[in-house]
């Protein structure tokens, strides 16, 4: 099986869709003579020409409104948003146009537009190249919200997403791009070859959206997370030696509650972590979930570890970020409480 | 199956491998067009403004025409030596970032003028509303070059306590608004800040820069709609380096007009010159600001040049242009043409030059290893990490009290408490 890094797998799944469905075109900035800045649509013009891959003006409003427009005459959009930092001109036209379309005309209207973005830090990026606005479009009616965790998976979903007649935020976490990160910054990188989800089927394949997974089954606590935090955690457990049940949610939005619900009722504990701040993010509605649905198999009130309410800094980056040590650190604590 | 697209699809001139191609720069003569009188109302304005060019300095670096502002030699050496020190500053920190001494850089190289010479047009009191690529506005106002090395280390003098990135400054003191990341931001607030000099009767005036590219946000749309609405007493600057990261100026829609031709549409003057044109930047930005003192209202400039070196440190242009562009950008280099004429003047020579230029390098090296004792990002001395939970808010809320301690405790642990 070919091995990918996560740069490689989105392109691959572009790729793919642009020869299977003549309505796929990609819009955004940088990403076609150049093949964007995180290389993600490298060689996808000179493939399939400047009309399908189509280098976009600075102005994110510009390339959400007119992909709704795209989409709305029969095109499959995918459009990059160059970080997550810079959607915010876009949020007017993806709260008020893309997530609403179709329910204010009755199902006759609707764009299925997927905005792809690298999001989350770790890159000493401060605060406009780091953030993690996962919980802002989460909260929205209407779209869908996926962050993948590996190349495996976010080649299959993004091949999903574009498919699929819901618009889709797709969140990919930069810092793990080239190679899964557990949080400590001093230790050598390590690529994704070398990691088992790093085997990626050069061809079409997807995975469900809404479908969360275990990588790894566990007795004691279940913790949620997603993006670069599925690696903190498992590092997390090992650190703290835990015998933890690890949950990859892959989609936040829709949820895969079942899965978390199976999980919880096992362990009867449980710690959200995400890189996002805390206040009213998106760990909040997994705590409020899971003390729903599961509050008479809770041996523990659910702790969040999350990014300190503040912007992202440049210098501390990693007293900011939710190493494996704080997360370790939830981990003892849940477990010691009765 | 197959489709005939229709799209216009804008593409740049030369791509690597080719040979550059400025054909689509036209070429004007210094002096080639008239100096309106600030009084004078925009639909007054000749096109010429916009569709020929603001040009003083002419090849052989003789001034020209009803635009030469007439400055003495100790401002023109002034200004060289500020475009010199801005160039070597940019040398220095590209090398510290390869050394792996900053995250990150972003040079304004062929672009001093615009920056440097402008700052010299305007009042010490006017606001500035800066892009990234502007550092030349600080230099020019007198910022010590220590406290920009600092920011960049993000140590224990950096002016933003560690909170962004290299290259985005701020100066309270100085009147230089803070950088934020999200391009275009800048320009309503530069807007609003003149909206307010007005409401409050006060004669300074804003002015802002922002890039070619950024020129597609809705910010710009939005200033130029306020600017207009209220005739504010504000400078829009568009910064026209010929490309934003690796998109050439007709992917941000500068192939059919020159930017400076958006201002009219708003009912705002616009007016393009030649940036790499000292005296012209000078003049222009004299003309818009007397304007705006005036209550004639605001003015949208085109600053027509070229961005030489890479966008940044993450970037290599070399995938994307020819490599000999640059050198073959038709306007020149500021500061060559600016040390040209002075010579032709006899008010500057070929080792005066080199001495300023040697001496400046000494300055900045001295200035570097000052920077240095007050911490790097890998040695201290370090900010005050509890730094990280302050100017969230004016005073602190317990929830952020809380997080902080829990950092802190963490810390601790660390330590083996
Ligand atoms: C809202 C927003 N979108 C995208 C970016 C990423 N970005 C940073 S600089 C840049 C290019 C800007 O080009 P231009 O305005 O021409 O300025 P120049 O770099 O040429 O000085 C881009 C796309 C950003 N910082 N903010
Ligand atoms: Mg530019």
């Amino acid at each position: 099986m070919p091995r990918m890094n996560m740069v490689q797998a989105i392109n691959s799944a572009m790729d793919i869709m642009l020869t299977r469905d003549q309505n796929v075109v990609l819009i955004g900035q940088d990403i076609g003579y150049f093949g964007g800045v995180f290389r993600c649509t490298d060689g996808l013009q000179r493939k399939h020409g400047e009309h399908r891959v189509i280098d976009a003006p600075i102005a994110e409003g510009g390339i959400v409104g007119s992909a709704i427009g795209m989409g709305v005459n029969g095109l499959r959009p995918v459009a990059e948003i160059q970080f997550a930092d810079y959607i915010y001109p876009g949020v007017d036209q993806i709260i008020s146009q893309l997530a609403r379309l179709r329910y204010r005309t009755a199902g006759d209207f609707f764009a299925p537009v997927t905005i792809r973005t690298p999001c989350g830090g770790g890159i000493r990026g401060g605060q406009t190249h780091s953030q993690s606005p996962e919980g802002i479009f989460t909260h929205l009616c209407g779209v869908k919200v996926v962050m993948p965790s590996n190349p495996y998976d976010a080649k299959g979903l993004l091949i999903a997403s574009i498919e699929d007649d819901d618009p889709i935020i797709f969140f990919e976490p930069k810092r793990i791009y080239n190679g899964p990160f557990d949080g400590d910054p001093d230790k050598p990188a390590t690529p994704w070859s070398t990691h088992p989800k790093g085997e990626v089927p050069s061809d079409y394949y997807t995975l469900p959206i809404g479908r969360a997974d275990i990588v790894r089954a566990g007795e004691d606590v279940t913790v949620l997370c997603y993006g670069t935090m599925v690696h903190v955690c498992q590092a997390a457990a090992d650190y703290a030696e835990v015998d933890a049940e690890i949950i990859d949610l892959r989609t936040l939005s829709p949820l895969d509650v079942p899965a978390i619900v199976q999980s919880v009722e096992k362990t009867g504990r449980c710690v959200v972590v995400h890189e996002a701040t805390r206040f009213s993010g998106y760990g909040a509605e997994l705590a409020a979930t899971v003390q729903e649905e599961c509050f008479y198999s809770l041996e523990a009130p659910v702790i969040r570890v999350t990014g300190w309410d503040t912007p992202y800094p440049h210098a501390f980056e990693w007293d900011y970020f939710p190493t494996k040590r704080r997360v370790a650190a939830a981990l003892e604590k849940v477990l010691e409480m009765t | 199956m197959t489709r005939k697209p229709r799209l216009h699809i804008p593409l740049p001139p030369a791509r690597p491998g080719a040979d550059p191609d400025f054909s689509y720069i036209d070429i004007v003569a210094a002096g080639a067009i008239g100096r309106p009188d600030p009084h004078t109302r925009i639909r007054d304005l000749s096109n010429d403004l916009i569709y020929s060019m603001v040009r003083v300095l002419d090849d052989d670096g003789v001034a020209t025409g009803p635009w030469d502002p007439q400055l003495d030699p100790e401002q023109l050496i002034f200004g060289l030596r500020h475009m010199i020190e801005t160039r070597l500053y940019d040398n220095h920190m590209l090398r510290m970032q390869r050394q792996g001494k900053i995250s990150f850089y972003m040079k304004s190289r062929g672009e001093e003028a615009v920056s440097v010479a402008a700052a010299m047009a305007l009042k010490p009191s006017d606001m500035l509303f800066p892009s990234y690529r502007v550092q030349g506005l600080q230099i020019a106002r007198g910022r010590n070059l220590v406290d920009l090395m600092c920011q960049c280390l993000s140590n224990s003098k950096d002016m933003c306590k560690g909170r962004q990135m290299p290259v985005m400054y701020h100066w309270k003191r100085g009147n230089i608004f803070g950088i934020s990341g999200n391009l275009t931001t800048q320009y309503p607030n530069a807007v609003g800040w003149a909206m307010a000099a007005a409401i409050k009767g006060e004669d300074d005036v804003a002015a802002a820069w922002i890039g070619e590219g950024s020129s597609a946000e809705a910010d710009f749309h939005h200033a130029m709609t306020f600017a207009s609405v209220y005739r504010a007493p504000v400078i829009m600057n568009i910064v026209n380096n010929q490309y934003a990261i690796s998109t050439f100026q007709g992917t941000a829609g500068g192939e059919h007009r020159p930017f400076a031709a958006r201002g009219p549409g708003y009912g705002v003057p616009g007016i393009r010159v030649d940036g790499n044109d000292f005296l012209a930047v000078y003049a222009v930005t004299q003309w818009a600001a007397e304007r705006a003192r005036l209550g004639t209202g605001p003015t949208l400039i085109e600053l027509l040049t070229y961005r030489v070196d890479a966008h940044s440190t993450s970037d290599d242009p070399s995938r994307y242009r020819p490599k000999n562009e640059p050198e073959m950008w038709p306007y020149g280099d500021p500061v060559e043409r600016l040390k040209t004429h002075l010579i032709k003047f006899g008010q500057w020579s070929e080792s005066q030059h080199a001495a300023l230029i040697e001496e400046t390098q000494k300055q900045v090296d001295a200035e570097w290893r000052q920077a240095l004792s007050y911490g790097t990002m890998s040695e201290g001395p370090f900010l005050d990490k509890n730094e990280l939970f302050e100017d969230v808010y004016v005073d602190m809320p317990n929830h952020l009290i809380l997080q902080r301690e829990q950092m802190l405790e963490l810390d601790d642990e660390r330590e083996g408490h």
